[in-house]
């Protein structure tokens, strides 16, 4: 087990690691000069070259590369060419919002998208199955950022039910963690679906309904902890996909994110901002994926590492 | 025909083929149906206060900020969502094919190489990489699709992978093998054959994929621009206006919906027809 563990994190590291070349070649091919953004447009050549020199950009690619490994490792992600500020401050200063945000959307989806999921199941074939999985296909099929503006013109903007952008009350996080939790519901009501209708054909679920069990509780007590492994599955893969995701609710609802941060980044075209959002992304996909994978066998001790 | 014939006889791939059908008729023959070109600013276009015209007889769908046809810029607007859907999905299969077929086949240290380079694009956030190469490349109609494309052939990647895996230990490659056929005869006459399947359900998927990142990239506002009509930048040029002007959202909006939605219903009855083993798995 703990030889598996290390091997995971091993590879997760290395992952991390190639993350960082990739992110540490575009940076190179940027048309623009990191200097001169950071000196200004009317600086002078001295005063380019003197930064250049302080951030090391005269030195050999391969001592470049690895300055920059360094500086990563001391959480250093480098300056804003805008705001002018270290880029990991304002990631830290974000990243409460985001992971509110976050964590209240990955709420939403798996009670909404288990409980169709369970419905739908139930009523395999009938009427309610068609319904339930029409909804999820559209879940799956809608955009984003038409979603967001949907909920913000009817729910914010006609029925003046909850503010149209901020952040701080409980009312402000409801609308941006519904437009993540109903689109990611469609997955989650499939995947559970899917599972439970597999096992409910299985002996010992007759036999939990032979005892004389109310369907509800075989289906609860018996049948849904089989779901279970594939939700947390999917969940480990959405922590990695709402970090990144959130880009659009958070431009959208004006929420105080990692992901406006990188919105109003891209307008500036602020690379060292997207780069460092990118980066903790890819923290995050590879945490997430780490820790549903250690998380399975403990769930389901079927499955040996 | 025996996989139209199946499609035709499932109620749900059978909606979602008929707006693939209508979709693509209304891009080709954008220019017969437009009411108006899409580009032209008319003066009866916005009110007396100079804000977009709701929907009317003249303007079926209204008008946007500009005072342009909202009904021909979404026509316009299905050419540019198909251009893209079909190029960068094209693409992104066609590297998903190779570089699995390649990994799947070689094995070895080239395999190796290829399905850890897999993993490690698999760990970046394809719409975070999607807006760090569009802000690094100027954006264009083709630019988006080579961006998109980059990112997308991962998952193909993967499964064909997997499935080359399982060919080459089967009987009949190993026999080929032994008659002396060469590699490249091997992978193009008798693996490539049973990738097809894979192909064209992810051929068909990825499109419902790629339509909803081109509209989010566009959006964002690096994505296809400005004058080009892409449904994406419709909303992202009346994002001032959704509270005053909802129908500007609305209706590209439901264009993206439906789209998407389309090739969805129609992968998934074409994955049920094409390969029962994956059944039901989305």
């Amino acid at each position: 087990m703990l030889a598996v563990l290390v091997k995971r994190l091993g590879s997760s590291c290395l992952i991390l690691l190639g993350v960082a070349a990739i992110t540490f070649v575009l940076l190179y091919c940027m048309p623009a000069d990191p200097a001169v953004m950071i000196a200004g447009r009317t600086a002078t050549p001295t005063v380019v070259a003197n930064i250049r020199h302080e951030l090391g950009l005269d030195q050999p690619l391969i001592m470049q590369f690895f300055n920059y490994l360094a500086n990563l490792l001391k959480g250093d992600l480098g300056r804003s060419y805008v705001q002018k500020s270290q880029v990991s401050s304002l990631i830290a200063a974000r990243l409460p919002a985001t992971l509110i945000l976050m964590f209240s959307g990955i709420v939403v989806e798996v009670v909404l998208g288990t409980t169709l999921g369970v419905i739908a199941a139930l009523n395999r074939g009938r009427m309610l199955d068609h319904i339930v999985m029409g909804l999820s296909f559209i879940g799956v099929s809608a955009p984003q950022f038409v979603v967001s503006l949907f909920f913000l013109i009817v729910f914010a903007a006609n029925l003046g039910w909850f503010p149209m952008s901020g952040f701080g009350t409980f009312n402000h996080i409801v609308l941006p963690a519904l437009t993540l939790g109903v689109l990611g519901a469609g997955w989650y009501a499939r995947m559970v679906r899917s599972a439970l209708v597999e096992v409910l054909t299985q002996d010992y679920v007759r036999t939990a309904r032979a005892k004389g069990l109310t369907g509800v509780r075989v289906v609860l007590r018996h049948a849904l902890p089989n779901a279970l492994l594939p939700i947390i599955a999917m969940i480990g893969i959405d922590i990695g996909q709402f970090m990144s995701g959130v880009v659009v609710v958070e431009a959208v609802f004006g929420w105080p994110g990692i992901g406006q941060l990188a919105w109003q980044a891209i307008q500036q075209v602020d690379i060292p901002i997207i780069m460092g959002v990118t980066l903790v992304s890819a923290l995050a996909i590879v945490m997430g994926n780490f820790l549903a994978d250690i998380l399975a066998p403990m769930i389901d001790p079927r499955i040996r590492v | 025909m025996r996989v139209l014939r199946e499609i035709l006889r499932q109620p749900a791939a059978l909606l979602g083929f008929a707006i693939v059908c209508i979709v693509v008729l209304s891009a080709f023959a954008a220019p017969l149906i437009a009411p108006f070109p899409p580009e032209q600013q008319m003066f009866d276009g916005l009110t007396l206060e100079g804000s977009p015209m709701p929907p009317d007889a003249k303007f079926w769908l209204g008008t946007d900020t500009l005072g342009r046809d909202l009904f021909s810029r979404l026509l316009y607007g299905a050419r540019t969502s198909l251009i893209i859907g079909v190029v960068a999905n094209g693409s992104a299969v066609l590297i998903g094919l190779t570089l699995g077929m390649l990994a799947g086949y070689l094995r070895g240290t080239v395999g190796n190489i290829i399905m850890r380079f897999t993993d490690l694009m698999m760990a970046f956030p394809a719409l975070l990489l999607a807006i760090v190469l569009a802000a690094l490349l100027k954006p264009s109609l083709w630019i988006v699709a080579l961006v998109i494309a980059s990112v997308n052939w991962v998952q193909v990647a993967r499964i064909v992978y997997t499935e080359t895996c399982a060919l080459v230990e089967r009987d009949f490659i190993v026999a080929e093998r032994s008659l002396g056929a060469s590699h490249g005869r091997i992978i193009f006459f008798h693996i490539a054959p049973h990738l097809i399947p894979t192909a064209i359900v992810w051929g068909t998927l990825g499109i419902a994929t790629t339509v909803l990142l081109e509209a989010t990239l566009s959006f964002l506002g690096i994505g296809v621009q400005p004058p080009q009509a892409s449904w994406g930048n419709i909303i992202f040029e009346s994002q001032s206006y959704f509270t005053a002007a909802p129908w500007l959202v609305y209706y590209p909006g439901l264009a993206i919906l439906l789209t998407a939605l389309s090739f969805n219903l129609v992968g998934d009855a074409l994955r049920d027809i094409l390969d029962p083993l994956q059944r039901g798995r989305l």
